[in-house]
């Protein structure tokens, strides 16, 4: 049986003498799309960012697909792709420039990368060779999807993926969400709008006062069910 | 190892083409270095003797208020955006990105101690083409330790709230040993070196240099974690 992509066990991290997370445990398998809700400040961003290696626990641990977050960051860090409230994308370089950014970051060439291809996908073909200065947030948050378009990874951490876009980027993000699925990758999905997420989530877990509990999607099947 | 030497490319590109884009960054630290110095002159006034006995101070000094400035900003643009939490994202190893930071910065500051130099030079009457190879080596290695040290710093102080004026506080005092060796070799490659001590305080800016190097290189993974 192949490793879950996500294995938490007894995660609670501090900030200062606040503890946003008291003790999450989790397991979502390959293949499945977790929707995770809960009120502002309850900790769903940083439960995503302790997944992706970003954040180390103060107490519990974490596997992405049986890689250790702390101990073998450097093996879960090529699996994991994010798109965060920011972009993280660098207002005085390009849009073509920011994805050549991102592919030699990630150790690969720029040389045959399918930036312009990738550019069209999410709607910035005019503006490939403009300055990120002046794009708007929406804008900004396509060119983050451009760069995870370009290496797709295995466990997609996607954090309000579908504030600042409109109709047609969401649909992106959740084409996008579902070809990570299909092809045996994770997706987490944090969000308010369930009702956006319940097109491609199996599963529904809400964070309260720094606890998990796992509900189901109404109208929703739960494919995969519980791990 | 390649893909190393990729991503520090990588970070060293991204720097610079940010940097002559804007150019916001150069200006105002030439800016400063050219006030700091009119600021000393002034202060000092006229007399060749006391110029002569604190110039290689005067220099220096100017260096690092002017490189504070130029550190600050490496680490602001990757928080403007949250880049930093996409950099630490990346695979591979995040000393990758200290290097990175550490030769645009080191370009940098050796590029403003270009135009500021020969400023320095004509405004307190520096025999500064005489000595200009010496000069050279002395400000490389005294820059490369003020660099490396003002990059890690900068790297531990983008995680604090005011991180402006602790900048500052945590990095002035690691420096005193550097800097007296940079004052020290300078002042004696200017105005003559009585005791014969230049070649020793070079050695010793090369031992700092490499500690300084090592240690920012080991640490660097753990200050840069939230």
């Amino acid at each position: 049986m192949s490793n879950p992509a996500v294995l938490a066990a007894g995660v609670a991290r501090r900030f200062g003498r606040r503890w946003v997370l008291r003790g999450i445990d989790l397991a979502i398998q390959p293949g499945q799309v977790v929707a995770l809700t809960g009120r502002n400040g309850s900790g769903k961003t940083t439960l995503l960012r302790l997944i992706a290696s970003i954040l180390r626990p103060t107490r519990g641990e974490i596997q992405v697909f049986g890689f250790h977050t702390i101990r073998e960051g450097a093996s879960v860090r090529p699996l994991v792709g994010m798109l965060a409230h920011n972009a993280g994308i660098y207002d005085d370089l390009t849009a073509a420039e920011n994805l050549v950014f991102a592919l030699r970051m990630a150790g690969h060439s720029a040389r045959r990368a399918p930036i312009s291809e990738v550019l069209d996908r999410v709607g910035l073909t005019s503006f490939e060779f403009e300055r990120v200065r002046g794009f708007s947030a929406g804008m900004r948050r396509r060119l983050g999807l451009a760069r995870l378009l370009l290496r797709p990874p295995r466990l997609l951490l996607l954090d309000e993926p579908y504030a600042s876009f409109d109709q047609d980027g969401i649909e992106l993000v959740n084409e996008f969400a579902a070809r990570i699925r299909d092809e045996g990758g994770a997706v987490i999905l944090s969000t308010h709008d369930i009702g956006r997420a319940a097109v491609v989530a199996d599963r529904r877990a809400h964070i309260a006062d720094g606890l998990l509990g796992e509900q189901a999607i109404p109208g929703v099947p739960a494919a995969g069910g519980q791990p | 190892m390649n893909a190393e030497i990729q991503r520090v490319g990588a970070i060293v590109w991204k720097d610079l083409t940010a940097e002559r884009r804007t150019k916001a960054n150069f200006n105002s630290v030439v800016f400063l270095a050219g006030m700091i110095l009119l600021l000393f002159g002034f202060a000092i006034g006229p007399g060749g003797e006391i110029i002569d006995a604190i110039s290689g101070g005067v220099l220096w000094l100017t260096v690092l208020f002017s490189g504070v400035l130029s550190f600050n900003r490496s680490y602001e643009q990757e928080l403007e955006n949250g880049a930093l939490e996409m950099l630490l994202l990346y695979p591979g190893d995040r000393r990758a990105i200290f290097v990175g930071k550490l030769l645009a910065n080191l370009f940098f500051v050796l590029l403003v101690e270009v135009v500021m130099v020969p400023l320095a030079a004509l405004l307190y009457d520096l025999p500064l083409w005489a000595h200009i190879g010496p000069l050279a080596l002395v400000l490389v290695l005294g820059t490369i330790g003020f660099v490396t040290l003002g990059t890690f710093y900068a790297a531990m102080a983008s995680r604090l709230r005011a991180r402006e004026v602790m900048l500052p506080l945590l990095l002035f005092p690691m420096l005193v040993p550097l800097l007296v060796g940079a004052v020290q070799a300078t002042g004696g490659i200017l105005h003559g070196d009585l005791m014969g001590s230049t070649a020793s305080w070079l050695k010793l800016l090369v031992v700092f240099d490499v500690i300084f190097f090592v240690a920012a290189l080991l640490a660097f993974e753990h200050i840069i974690e939230d």
